[in-house]
């Protein structure tokens, strides 16, 4: 497993988190920190808040409560050209895809360099392509979204959200509805990125096999109790955690799994 | 944590020996800083007087994708001359960065498009023409089918879908088309209102508006707008839901698109654009009324009294019939366009121009065989 240095400043920080929509509180009393080059997995039953967590750690929504840190900056500190400096270093592959249907693979890859650096067309072109190339989508630089499967849309965002090599990559369910062989040389390439290069990576999945293959720590949330429930290596959660409950959910999935 | 904007990649040529040049990269090779050295890079592997080049990477500090790239790119220049690429100095992380964008076989995209010679652009151009064509005229079979159908069992038709369609391009139409048609008789009876004076004729204010709002302006403007308001609509709908396989849905339903979407649209569309005509003429013919009070100084009753001694039935009757017409036109364009939709979001606006383009030409050109084929017949 990753290891990280329990010392060095965190990659990502979150103190005191509350969310809530319109009065509803979804989540309260958050705090954890994410090291560098970990893979960190955010588990727990669907409605429980996970995406609400992601999409506030992105910057999309401001926190009712408390503060996020990435880099050790506060996104809502930041303003102006900070900010967009600090969420140039982020890369999102949402659940969906959000690919651009209007461009081709290579031009949705590419536009986030485009936007952000000053490197030729040319240039632009080969990163784009070396991007499809490790999530295994050499030969489809010109086809459109809507000419690939599901589970290439899903390589295709984290081939963008890889563009402008960033430190920290958010991914959404990457592996829902990948075939297993996709599946698993996705997860090598996470942990490549994660292992080699230091990326630190916080992940939404439900995939069990997944998880205990890349996971470095894992967060569980409840709805009931609208906080963490569980933190930590997630071999040692399944199998010693006092919660009844966090044990279940990984040992009933994990027979799924292996049957 | 170092200051990533002061951060700068720099190329030092080194040593020049007679068959391999030195070059030394220094600093950071990110996303950041690569463009300003990733043009002269290139050149300088490219030289051709030094058959093989050394990168030393020793004074590399960070380095990317970005920083990859450029290597990649190195590479591939220095071999297409005969040259060898050989990297001195790599620090533990850029090795392992290599090898995560597998340096070996970075390759730039192969962005040519096949080009076709001139005659087969052309005959490829015919035959889609053909193709289009044929869709069309087989769209409209199937359509001239399904409305029999639904003609013949008026039940099978979706009357709950075909009330919302009637009242989005009819009712919530009527302020625009009104107000339309009010200003088209203001403005033909204002334009004119010298000309009459001159010859004495005011009195044929009346006819004028009359006349041209009930045969011609009326349906006209009614179709257009109709075109513009909902046949784009129609084709963005249809179009989005075939871009997001929900019409292929409907057939593996069992449901057939014409007979689920298209039929209520028509039906809608042939219902309202009648109605929307009246509505656009008697505002025109109000307009004409506010300037012959306003400056012609006749009274209301005397244009009112005019006009009914001028206009018969056979023109409103005439204007009825052809906006009929020109309702089953737009529709059927409307969902014909949404219909032949493929691909991408963006293929869902060029479909609603179409359907906006090729509505109110349709309209035009029907209207022109309309005037030709009355006094032809000797009818209205
Ligand atoms: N935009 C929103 N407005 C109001 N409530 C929301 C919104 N998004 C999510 N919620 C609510 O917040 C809770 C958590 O949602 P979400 O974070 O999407 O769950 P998860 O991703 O874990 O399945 C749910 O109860 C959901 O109904
Ligand atoms: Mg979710």
């Amino acid at each position: 497993m990753t290891s990280h240095d329990e010392n060095a400043e965190p990659m990502i920080s979150v103190e005191g988190f509350r969310a809530a929509y319109e009065g509803n509180v979804v989540l309260e009393n958050v705090n954890f920190n994410v090291g560098k080059g970990e893979v960190f997995v955010i588990l727990g039953g669907s409605g429980c808040g996970k995406s609400t967590l992601l999409k506030h750690m992105i910057g999309l929504y401001r926190p009712d409560a408390g503060v996020i840190r990435l880099f050790g900056e506060d996104l809502w500190a930041a303003t102006g050209s900070d900010r967009r400096r600090l969420l140039r270093k982020i890369g999102v592959a949402y659940q969906s895809g959000a690919l651009f249907g209007s461009m081709d693979l290579l031009s949705n890859t590419r536009l986030p360099l485009e936007e952000s650096t000053d490197l030729p067309m040319s240039a632009m072109n080969l990163i784009a392509a070396m991007k499809l190339r490790i999530v295994g989508l050499s030969g489809f630089e010109g086809h459109y979204p809507n000419e690939i499967s599901g589970g290439m849309k899903k390589r295709a965002a984290l081939a963008r959200a890889l563009a402008l090599d960033p430190g920290i990559v958010f991914l959404d369910e990457p592996s829902a509805g990948l075939d297993p062989i996709t599946s698993a040389s996705l997860d090598q390439l996470i942990l490549r990125l994660a292992e080699s290069l230091s990326v630190t990576f916080v992940i939404v999945t439900h995939e069990l096999a997944s998880i205990f293959t890349i996971a470095s720590r894992v967060i569980m949330l409840d709805k009931q109790r609208k906080t963490i429930v569980a933190e930590g290596d997630p071999r040692k959660l399944r199998d010693e955690s006092q919660d009844e409950w966090v044990r279940s959910f990984f040992q009933r999935k994990e027979a799924e799994v292996v049957e | 944590m170092p200051d990533k904007s002061t951060e700068k990649a720099t190329l030092r040529q080194g040593e020049l020996k007679t068959d391999e040049v030195l070059i030394h990269l220094e600093g950071a090779f990110t996303t950041a800083t690569t463009g300003a050295i990733w043009e002269e890079a290139v050149k300088l592997a490219a030289r051709t007087d030094s058959m093989d080049v050394v990168l030393d990477l020793s004074g590399v500090d960070t380095m990317d994708g970005a920083g990859v790239g450029l290597l990649a790119e190195l590479h591939r220049s220095v071999e297409k001359r005969g040259g060898e690429l050989r990297l001195i100095g790599l620090s533990k992380e850029c090795e392992s960065l290599l090898t995560v964008f597998q340096f070996q076989d970075v390759r730039a995209p192969d962005l040519t498009k096949k080009k076709r010679p001139l005659a087969v652009e052309v005959g490829v151009a015919t035959v889609d023409g053909f193709r289009v064509a044929r869709a069309t005229v087989s769209f409209l079979g199937e359509l001239t089918v399904g409305l029999f159908r639904a003609g013949l069992r008026p039940r099978s038709i979706r009357w709950r879908d075909m009330m919302v369609v009637a009242e989005k391009c009819g009712a919530n139409a009527l302020p625009i088309v009104s107000l339309l048609g009010f200003l088209i008789g203001l403005i033909i009876a204002y334009q004119s209102a010298d000309l009459l004076l001159d010859f004495g004729v005011e009195v044929y204010v009346a006819d004028m508006v009359g006349i041209s709002m009930l045969r011609e302006l009326g349906p006209i403007m009614a179709a257009i707008m109709l075109a513009a308001r909902s046949g784009s609509a129609f084709a963005a709908e249809i179009g989005t839901m075939k871009v997001n396989e929900e019409v292929d849905a409907l057939t593996t339903m069992g449901l057939d698109p014409i007979q689920f979407l298209a039929v209520p649209r028509m039906v809608a569309g042939v219902l309202v654009t009648p109605l929307l005509t009246i509505f656009c003429t008697v505002a025109g013919v109000l307009g004409g009324a506010v300037v012959a009070v306003a400056s012609l100084d006749l009274s209301f009753v005397f244009y009112a009294d005019r006009l009914m001694n001028s206009v018969s039935l056979s023109d409103l009757l005439s204007g009825l019939f052809k906006s009929v017409f020109f309702g089953i036109l737009i529709a059927a364009v409307g969902c014909q366009m949404g219909l032949r939709t493929k691909g991408s979001p963006s293929a869902v606006g060029d479909s609603a121009t179409s359907a906006v383009v090729a509505g109110i030409m349709l309209v035009i050109v029907a209207d022109g065989v309309f005037a030709v084929l009355f006094s032809f017949l000797g009818i209205f």
